[in-house]
């Protein structure tokens, strides 16, 4: 190994430089953006509306985040932002743990058939379905309440969920079941204090997934959301300082980093689990 | 008697070593199909609740909603909805703008699909052939740039590339050329948005494939001379084909359904809908102009092709003898 290693390192040195500059470059261009937004809500007013716009800036202010947070009920709306996000995250990765257990851990009839329809639901348009939807949350009376949001969300996210979480069910290995049962665990006992945190990095590294789309989510938000504007969520805050005509950037800006900041924060603390787990995931 | 005792221990310790006893023990671990079929689907039950309530039915609706004459009126009960067949559906394929639209949509998930898998696999490969900083570096800025939500990825990105005060313009010396006014500058301004943050689920997912792939594989390549495109190509890429096939259909589900991006830096489709694509086309049909049973249509037309594409991807599954 460290002789294949030697052989194939010294004529690789200045191809490997090469690489090592090209992924910091790509890197920084990556990083841009994010770099460009936070500088931008930092920045004062004069120099946002600048025609010379510069990386940097020496005077930061707190202006933009002042008018952010000044807006009417911006608290609360980050608020049930996160209502909304956690309740999606915490409800359908217990509901798909248990599903995810069903098709992996059992044989029965339907259970191809059933696997096939997750897959397939996850290609159906959710926006598409914003108008039944619509219909749907009207009938039950749900309009105008954080439940129209989180209901759709936690249906949405169930299908990658559960295809995602199956590897992770499947690795636990059935001897630990058995050993369990003759030791005589109950079932439920097993799902719950055996199966349960075994499988827990997996349900962190799938909660991703369901925690950015309901985080995101305008779409819903938009449509269902209509009188009661103390149930509306971040997205729609924010595109209050987007006027397409004359957008304010700086509002636009700093309400974009309020709205970045916990999902990175939520996507740092589980960026292990993460990579594992999707290479866990696909690997199978 | 405490030994008689001891003894039945025993021999039931022994029993259930090699009896009758520890069938009924694994075969209740292996959940037989007999006696306790009905606990998975216990297990799958809240699953199938929300998934039929919040998922099936709305589906249902949504095709029995195109096929009905729905609008504001039969909305609010001031006129009855009444069936229509598939007028909605010729109304839909009569029209020009729906041809374009589709087209548009087709062309532009295909060059998102395309530039994210690109993309995310040459990093990817970038990343196996890097130390640990630059690979730290690397790795973050992706994930910034995936965890960033839609909606500001999509307001900053359009700031960047603003006309008067985005650094993009300055840089290039385009004075105040606005990338929003013409078709294909716009789509181009989304599809960059739309590349930087959906490339590093492609990166991630690669990288790890990679990783798996056993070191010395690759190491014989090398000696053999195997240029780095070479290695991708007759090496890592056969490899790694069950990756590439999920984030391929992953990609494709996903640029397809596009919406918020487009949304948000069009202003709802572009000038007079020249960067309209299906999902926001529905959209605007369904909730601008408040005809729901064509909106209706759209989604089902939607549907209908991304359940083809999902099929022919089972398909492909099922030929590389893989088991669900």
């Amino acid at each position: 190994m460290s002789l294949v290693n030697l052989v194939r390192g010294f004529p690789r040195r200045p191809g490997r430089a090469m690489a090592e500059a090209t992924a910091l470059v790509v890197a920084a261009v990556v990083a841009f953006p994010l770099y460009w937004m936070v500088l931008s809500a930092f920045k004062p007013a004069g120099e946002i509306q600048s025609d010379e716009p510069r990386p940097w800036t020496l005077t930061p202010s707190l202006d933009s985040f002042r008018r952010v947070f000044g807006q009417q009920e911006f608290g609360r709306y980050f608020l049930n932002s996160l209502v909304v996000a956690c309740s999606v995250v915490i409800v359908s990765a217990l509901i798909a743990f248990l599903a995810a257990t069903a098709v992996t851990r059992f044989r029965f009839r339907f259970r191809t058939t059933l696997l096939i329809m997750f897959l397939v639901a996850q290609t159906v348009p959710v926006e598409a379905l914003t108008i039944p939807l619509f219909f749907l949350m009207r009938d039950f009376g749900q309009l105008n309440t954080l439940g129209s949001l989180i209901l759709p969300h936690i249906a949405f996210s169930l299908p990658f969920a559960i295809w995602m979480l199956r590897g992770f069910v499947k690795a636990v290995p059935e001897a630990l079941e058995e050993a369990a049962y003759i030791d005589g665990a109950s079932r439920a006992r097993f799902l719950w204090q055996i199966l349960f945190p075994l499988v827990f990095p997996g349900l962190v590294a799938t909660s991703v997934f369901s925690f950015i789309s309901a985080w995101n989510d305008f779409l819903f938000a938009k449509s269902f959301i209509i009188s009661d504007t103390s149930q509306s969520t971040l997205p729609m805050a924010l595109l209050v300082f987007y006027k397409p005509d004359e957008p304010d950037w700086g509002g636009v800006m700093a309400a974009s980093t309020v709205m970045t900041i916990p999902v990175l924060i939520f996507f740092v603390l589980v960026q292990r689990r993460l990579v594992s787990g999707l290479g866990g995931a696909v690997k199978e | 008697m405490a030994g008689s005792g001891r003894a039945a221990g025993l021999t039931g310790d022994a029993a259930s070593l090699s009896g009758s006893a520890p069938r009924d023990f694994r075969s209740a671990a292996r959940n037989h199909p007999g006696g306790g079929s009905w606990t998975p689907w216990l297990y799958l039950a809240p699953a199938l609740v929300v998934l039929g309530g919040l998922l099936l039915y709305p589906i249902y609706q949504l095709g029995l909603i195109s096929f009905f004459r729905y609008t504001q009126a039969q909305v609010s009960g001031g006129e009855p909805t009444s069936f229509e067949g598939f007028g909605n559906y010729a109304e839909l394929f009569g029209d020009s703008q729906f041809w374009q639209v589709l087209l548009a949509t087709v062309l532009f998930a295909a060059a998102c699909v395309g530039a994210t898998l690109a993309v995310g696999c040459a990093l990817a490969v970038l990343l196996t052939r890097v130390r640990a900083v630059p690979r730290l570096a690397l790795m973050l800025a992706a994930l910034g740039a995936w965890a960033t939500p839609a909606v500001t990825g999509s307001t900053v990105w359009l700031f960047l590339f603003d006309p008067d005060f985005g650094p993009v313009n300055r840089l290039l010396g385009l004075g105040d050329h606005s990338w929003t006014y013409g078709r294909y500058s716009a789509f181009l301004l989304v599809l960059l948005e739309v590349v930087w943050c959906s490339f590093p689920f492609v990166m991630v997912t690669v990288y790890a494939g990679i990783r798996a792939v056993p070191a010395e594989v690759l190491e014989a390549a090398a000696l053999d001379g195997a240029s780095q495109w070479r290695i991708w190509r007759s090496v890592l890429a056969p490899m790694l084909r069950p990756i590439l096939t999920v984030v391929t259909i992953q990609s494709v589900i996903w640029d397809f359904k596009v919406f918020t991006q487009i949304y948000v830096m069009t202003n709802g489709g572009g000038i007079a809908g020249q960067n309209l694509v299906l999902n926001v086309y529905a959209y605007q049909k369904a909730f601008a102009s408040s005809q729901y049973g064509l909106g209706s249509a759209i989604g089902v037309v939607m549907l209908l092709i991304l359940l083809a594409v999902t099929l022919g991807y089972l398909r492909s599954l099922r030929r590389q003898g893989e088991e669900l």
